[in-house]
């Protein structure tokens, strides 16, 4: 259910991998130039084989043949030096280098849509595939490739027939990786069968296969090991035969043969250089051994990954974290301005104002930019649900099918980094508590196979991530029961659906009849709540009985800067998230209720709300205390509840910097954070969430108003 | 010994009192500025301040020692402190000197049963005046913070 379309999801694992890739040839050079300068470190020749071989890994993937091709190549040479069945000499690593250097060029190629040259590379090639004892390797070589070497013991020889059937290009088989891999296992001979090719070419469809090959392998690795080659396409869409023949067997000649009369033949590994291309190698050490191995390589345009660009660089996040923190000091400066500006009027200093607006839009503008460094897909941290999923259902005998969407949803580093493990949390939960097994579902009308549906979306300035299964919800009676046994709940109180499914994430609490290994490991969700709230977040649980239930994550886009509105509450302003503000009003007195035992109530079109005053849960003097004469913010937390919060007045809307209370104190109950004003005070960032469960918690919290 | 290996100590008043802290946790000494207050605090903790955008709580030492808030003016001064790796602030009355004592200066203090000087460090007598060398791990490590509510609440 990805948003994406899939071609622009290839491409944007194209540009990622491009970039990878220019990491990994520069790695792969410097390890090369360790192993030139004489180290014996393995590990510097196992990284080389690393590089190459993610290289060729991605390449596969996308397809670019010719890179593939080539790494293939290095890669086996790489192998045979790492395995030392090679020995490594100056010769081999100044070859080793240039290696690197056309690998550089070939992945340049695929980058940029172009063919290079057939021959590119060729030497360095040969000069490989000599060393590696595979001359024949190369499909073009192999082609024409002198008669299969004797056999020695313990090898057998099988004579393969392949014919692919027209359609099998179109399933991403590719034959030449196949050939590759048989020639990998020992002496290839190989004929092609061109009867299939049709004699007109405007019959010939591009994308279908026509060819057909016969080989005869020797092998030491047995007849299951062939057969693996074609594992992939045997069967479905090619016709695989394998029949074990003496060694001594020789293929009758393809017919017609002029097809691949064209092919270059192998020329001996050691050939003399071409003198029309000079070495000009860059590296002194090769004049040294200018015959040395009789190898003499052509330069390449661009050494190693010089050439090959990237839209991107890879910057170390404490330097971003700078930059965002120098933002956001930036953003108060800006605050502080506009503050002041307020002493003069608009018509008497113009410029004044105009270029206050604009700081302040510029300001907006570069803070949403450098925010956009950090933001990264949730999908990074979504990647990690199918194999917890897998995992786990097999391990509970459930059957789950996991679906996921919004993976696009860009969501700031810091923030990615806090969801991993309550989202890890909440998924076991999701299949270990809320699923069913199989039988429980068939018993009740559900289908067999459960549903986790993950998703996130961006809401009203915050990331709302929700993980909903399609189990049996919360068994509230068993969940007060739990709560009254541990004492969270008074015996007799009565509590709301709503109240009950959020006794889940007190502490402490821990329903599952039996610990299991999978959660409840003593690590409960007020663990999770925790976690989120550390970083700004709320997390509330809707659940339907036997249909299912949702756990709802809401998080800030970004833990550094906020909009907040400014609120005064007697001396003190407060800043509450404006994303949690519904309206304000100042009521009439035939709005606002005292209730017994639940406090003071406000209807508003006829719904009741609960008031909280602020200046009394924060114990501030001087405050407005009377509704009718102050305002009540109306509030809504991630739940949906409303609440309204009484204030003297609103001082208006401000971008706020969010510093952190606990870095050098502690979390204060109430409070998310605090931010700096515009006249250097500190102000407290209100958590609604929070206030609403003191205000619950609290029934008399609006005492005076009672009185009235 | 010579007097640069004594330990160094910034002494400051509160009331007739003086007291001692190792010169190697400050940060710096500020005037008093307005504290924003936090809710549900004991009254030693006076609120946070903004020092040059890091939130830093103040808490008021004389209302730790005897539960009696101080009156602040801009007189006077908030000591700025590292412990454990935060910063927090000290609500005294005046910075009085920087005092370099010799390990072997340091008097013990008098056992007293009531089990609350264990931040006491030390008592150093030099002219004429007596010193009482603070502990700052004892002090302010996070248990009394925490413990400090009901030394508030007694105080409020």
């Amino acid at each position: 259910m990805t948003e994406e379309s899939s071609t622009n999801d290839l491409s944007r694992f194209k540009t990622t991998y491009f970039e990878e890739c220019a990491e990994l040839l520069i790695t792969a050079e410097e390890c090369l130039l360790r192993l030139q300068e004489g180290s014996d470190d393995p590990e510097d020749c196992n990284a080389v084989f690393r590089c190459v071989h993610s290289i060729k890994g991605g390449a596969g993937a996308f397809a670019f043949t010719d890179l593939v091709r080539f790494a293939h190549v290095f890669e086996t040479a790489l192998d045979a030096l790492r395995s030392g069945r090679v020995g490594l000499t100056p010769a081999l690593a100044e070859v080793l280098v240039r290696g690197n250097d056309i690998l550089g060029d070939f992945v340049r190629a695929a980058q940029e849509g172009v063919v290079l040259p057939p021959d590119h590379g060729d030497r360095v090639t040969q000069v490989l595939n000599a060393l590696t004892g595979q001359g024949g390797a190369d499909a073009k070589a192999a082609a024409s490739a002198t008669p299969a070497p004797a056999p020695e013991s313990g090898e057998e020889s099988f004579l393969v027939r392949f014919t692919p059937a027209a359609n099998m290009l179109r399933t991403g088989n590719d034959p030449l990786m196949m050939v590759r891999e048989l020639a990998g296992l020992g002496a290839l001979d190989i004929r092609a069968d061109l009867t299939r090719l049709p004699a007109r070419l405007e019959d010939l469809a591009a994308q279908d296969a026509y060819l057909a090959w016969s080989f005869r392998i020797t092998t030491e690795q047995g007849r299951q090991a062939v057969l693996d080659v074609f594992e992939f396409v045997a069967g479905d869409c090619a016709e695989v035969s394998v029949e074990a023949v003496g060694a001594e067997t020789v293929l009758e000649p393809a017919a017609p043969p002029a097809a691949v009369a064209h092919a270059p033949a192998a020329p001996p590994p050691e050939a003399p250089a071409h003198d029309d291309h000079p070495v000009s190698l860059d590296h002194p050490a090769d004049a040294a051994h200018p015959a040395e191995g009789g190898l003499r390589l052509r330069a390449e345009d661009k050494p190693g990954a010089g050439g090959v660009h990237t839209a991107s660089i890879r910057v170390e996040l404490d330097k971003v974290d700078r930059l965002v923190n120098m933002v956001g000091e930036l953003v108060i400066t800006q605050a502080m301005l506009g503050q002041q500006s307020n002493r003069f009027s608009a018509e008497s200093h113009p410029e004044l104002f105009m270029g206050l607006q604009e700081l302040s839009h510029h300001t907006r503008e570069l803070q949403e930019s450098v925010m956009a460094i950090r933001a990264q897909p949730i999908k990074t941290l979504f990647s990690r649900a199918p194999r917890i999923v897998r995992d786990l259902s097999a391990r509970l005998g459930k059957q789950v099918r996991l679906v996921m969407s919004g993976e696009g949803t860009e969501v700031d580093k810091t923030v990615i980094e806090q969801l991993s493990d309550p989202m890890v949390h909440l998924i076991r939960n999701s299949l270990d508590h809320g699923l069913e097994t199989p039988e429980e579902r068939a018993a009740r009308g559900k289908p067999a196979e459960g549903t986790i549906h993950l998703s996130a979306e961006h809401r009203s300035g915050r990331v709302i991530i929700q993980i909903e299964d399609d189990g049996h919800g919360i068994d509230r009676r068993r969940v007060l029961e739990k709560a009254i046994e541990k004492g969270l709940v008074e015996r007799g109180q009565t509590l709301s659906d709503e109240q009950i499914d959020q006794l889940i994430f007190a502490p402490g609490f821990s329903t599952a009849a039996a610990v299991s290994d999978v959660s409840g490991r003593g690590v409960g969700l007020d663990v999770v709540r925790k976690n989120i709230q550390d970083v700004g977040g709320r997390v509330s649980v809707q659940s339907q009985p036997g249909v299912g239930a949702r756990f709802i994550m809401s998080l800030p886009l970004t833990l550094a800067v906020m909009d907040g509105m400014l609120v005064a509450v007697g001396g003190e302003r407060y800043v509450l998230p404006l994303t949690n503000i519904v309206e304000s009003i100042r009521p009439k007195p035939e709005q606002t209720h005292a209730l017994v035992n639940v406090g003071n109530m406000l209807t508003l079109r006829g719904e009741y709300i609960r008031l909280v005053a602020l200046h009394s849960l924060f114990n501030v003097e001087g405050a407005v205390t009377d509704p009718t004469k102050g305002l009540v913010v109306v509030v809504e937390t991630e739940g949906g509840d409303r609440v309204g919060l009484l204030v003297d007045e609103l001082l208006g809307q401000q971008q706020v910097v969010i510093k952190s209370l606990e870095s050098n104190f502690r979390p204060v109950r109430g409070v998310s954070a605090a931010t700096i004003l515009g006249d250097g005070r500190v102000a407290l960032i209100l958590d609604v969430g929070a206030l609403k469960a003191e205000g619950d918690r609290d029934g008399g919290g609006t005492a005076p108003l009672a009185a009235e | 010994m010579t007097t640069n290996s004594g330990r160094q100590f910034i002494t400051f008043t509160i009331g007739a009192e003086e007291y001692g802290f190792d010169v190697m946790a400050i940060r710096e000494i500020k005037g008093w500025t307005m504290v924003t207050e936090l809710p549900e605090m004991p009254a030693s903790m006076r609120g946070v301040i903004n020092l040059r955008g890091v939130i830093v709580p103040v808490f008021d030492l004389r209302a730790r020692f005897t539960g009696i808030l101080t009156e602040p003016s801009p007189r006077h001064v908030v000591v700025v402190m590292a412990v454990h790796g935060r910063l927090l602030g000290i609500l005294v009355d005046a910075v009085v000197d920087i005092l370099t004592v010799q390990p072997d200066e340091i008097r013990p203090v008098p056992e007293v049963d009531h089990g609350q000087n264990h931040y006491i460090q030390g008592i150093v007598i030099t002219t004429g005046r007596m010193v009482t060398l603070l502990g700052l791990d004892d002090l302010f490590d996070s248990q009394s913070i925490a413990a400090a509510h009901s030394v508030g609440a007694t105080a409020a």
